[in-house]
């Protein structure tokens, strides 16, 4: 099944990435050649097959409810576009 | 002749005082400049690296050196370091300093290691070409029209090329073993959960795994050791100790069982290639391996189920970076979603893109199952091969790609023809394996042939040793490229 323009541009926005109309034409055709790729999948019969997430079968560690970290907002805002006594800055939200 | 000395060499020279780690710094600092065509580097650090070798020639004075104290090594640049920028070969993290250092960068320090630079790679370690980089594509020593592979290809390059004696790298789909392949080094990528992805961009959080890109499976064993082991930070880690050195090296291959599976041996692969492996096999043979057949019947569905899985994770892991919190930020937004899109649109490459957009299309609502579910449970038939397979060898063997170094620019304009580079390489990720990748030859065009060996998981020892036992018999691995000597 190819890809449409409308595929492209519905998941360039799940995917918030600003796609421009004269872009649309190399992404589908990247696209389309990934999902042919990818399409021998459906040759393969899974039934009853157990889907395999992660290479471990095993559960997270669990640790004491303690406090490991300092607050160290000035460190991690140093590398931050744009903050503003200790907030991120963004364009206006609400009116 | 400093830089064609191995790890244990230079330790020997270092704590005997006949060298000092300032000396040792510089002379590798001068060829990395000498040799900054390669474009294997993208940030050298000469200030931090000499007061670091100054740092360690005082501990080698008073004797208080570990096994690397004094060496210098570089890192690839997606480990984060807090001296230095950490860009993952993107626009988007090109002014990028991270807070902290990775764990992986903090053991190699605590060994003594002297960190002198960050090393080229594609862009957010999608590529097998080292030609997604933001900061441009990476000479292979070899040949200089041809690529390094990828995506750690910085690293493999400048090991291959004397100008650094070891460096670190990251393998998702073969980002370690092919281009170790490619530039004729030995390149491990360890069990998933062997070595801290603390401080590791993440690419796709269940397949990436760094390890050490090296000369030999002696230096191999060396920076594994350091590298590896528990970490608190990871929640994957395994809580179980790297084994030492000696234990990594003695190998006794009278009776280790190597399995050869059919899939791996087809008329796609290169002559040459093939070749050169049958050839190594016979060394280990007469060494006392046993070589037996074995067949990984599902290994044709690795690429597709590898190319479902891993963008869909890259998808979820990408969408950090939202010109926010960190990384490039569009000067052209006027509402929230526009500073999304636009930072996104202009910090991303071309193909960290595309592997985006498939990412989000295998996961969204009515393509989940079809894809994402289905190539899981793919992953799943895929694992229980190589279980089986185990059941009748120690070690799977194979050729580690089908075709040595290709062109720079050969397979930019097709994406799925780069793809087909991991064909033996990535089932081992979604396995979870460990494998190894070492010279075993060189091709007509004088280009080297990597062999891959793949463990059961936790097996480094079986992969390091069979690969040292190989090195004691042949000098594939001291091959250095001409003009590099």
């Amino acid at each position: 099944m190819p890809i449409s323009e409308n595929d492209v541009t519905r998941v360039a926005r799940l995917a918030r990435l600003r796609v421009t109309e004269a872009e649309i034409p190399q992404y589908q055709a990247g696209l389309d050649g990934i999902l042919d790729l990818v399409a021998q999948l459906h040759e393969s019969v899974t039934d009853d097959i157990e889907p395999m997430a992660h290479p471990q079968d095993i559960s997270l560690r669990l640790r004491e409810d303690q406090v490991t970290e300092d607050d160290e907002r000035d460190l991690f805002q140093e590398c931050a576009p744009a903050v503003e006594s200790g907030l991120y800055l963004v364009p206006r939200v609400i009116e | 002749m400093l830089h064609l000395l191995s790890l244990k060499a230079l330790r020997e020279r270092l704590q005997k005082r006949e060298v000092s780690s300032v000396e040792l710094t510089k002379h590798f600092i001068d060829r990395i400049a000498r040799f900054s065509d390669l474009n294997a580097f993208i940030s050298v650090d000469e200030e931090g690296a000499l007061a670091g070798a100054e740092n360690a020639d005082k501990r080698l004075n008073k004797k208080e050196s570990g096994n690397l104290t004094g060496i210098p090594i570089a890192h690839k640049d997606i480990f984060c370091t807090k001296r230095l920028r950490t860009t993952c070969g993107s626009k988007m993290l090109s002014g990028f300093t991270a807070p902290y250092d990775a764990t992986v960068v903090e053991r190699l320090a605590n060994a003594g290691c002297v960190t002198i630079g960050k090393t080229n790679m594609d862009e957010f370690a999608m590529g097998s070409s080292n030609e997604t980089s933001f900061f441009g594509n990476v000479k292979n020593p070899w040949h200089t029209s041809r690529v390094p592979g990828g995506s750690s290809g910085g690293s493999a390059a400048s090991v291959a090329a004397r100008l650094i004696p070891a460096a670190t790298g990251t393998d998702t789909g073969g980002s370690i073993r092919q281009p170790a392949a490619f530039c004729g080094l030995t390149g491990l990528k360890p069990s998933y959960g062997r070595v801290s992805r603390y401080g590791m961009i993440a690419f796709a959080s269940s397949l990436d795994q760094g390890g050490p890109l090296t000369r030999s499976a002696e230096d191999s064993a060396i920076m594994f050791n350091a590298m590896g082991g528990f970490d608190p930070k990871d929640s994957t880690s395994i809580e179980r100790p790297v084994p030492s050195v000696n234990e990594l090296l003695d190998l006794d291959l009278r009776g280790l069982r190597l399995g050869l599976p059919t899939e791996f041996f087809d008329s796609s692969v290169d002559t040459a290639v093939l070749g050169s492996v049958r050839e190594a096999l016979q060394i280990l043979e007469k060494r006392g391996a046993q070589l037996v057949d074995v067949s990984l019947p599902n290994s044709a569905a690795g690429i597709p189920c590898y190319y479902v899985i891993a963008p869909a994770e890259a998808s979820s892991n990408l969408s950090r970076f939202d010109g926010v919190r960190f990384g490039h930020r569009s000067e052209q937004a006027d509402s929230l979603l526009d500073l999304y899109e636009c930072s996104r649109a202009e910090g991303f490459g071309e193909e960290v893109k595309r592997r985006i957009l498939i990412g989000t299309y295998v996961l969204s609502a009515g393509y989940y199952d079809a894809y994402y579910l289905k190539a899981q449970k793919i992953r799943r038939v895929i694992s229980d091969d190589f279980k089986k397979a185990f059941e009748k060898c120690d070690v799977i063997v194979g050729p580690t790609t089908p075709s040595t170094a290709f062109k720079i620019g050969e397979k930019t304009q097709d994406p799925v023809s780069m793809y087909l580079n991991d064909i033996f390489t990535n089932t081992v990720n979604l396995a979870g394996l460990p494998s190894l990748s070492l010279p075993v030859g060189l091709d007509g065009a004088g280009l080297p042939i990597g062999m891959q060996l793949i463990g059961r998981f936790m097996d480094e020892t079986s992969l390091i040793g069979t690969a040292h036992q190989f090195q004691l018999e042949t000098d594939w691995h001291e091959r250095c490229p001409e003009d590099f000597s």
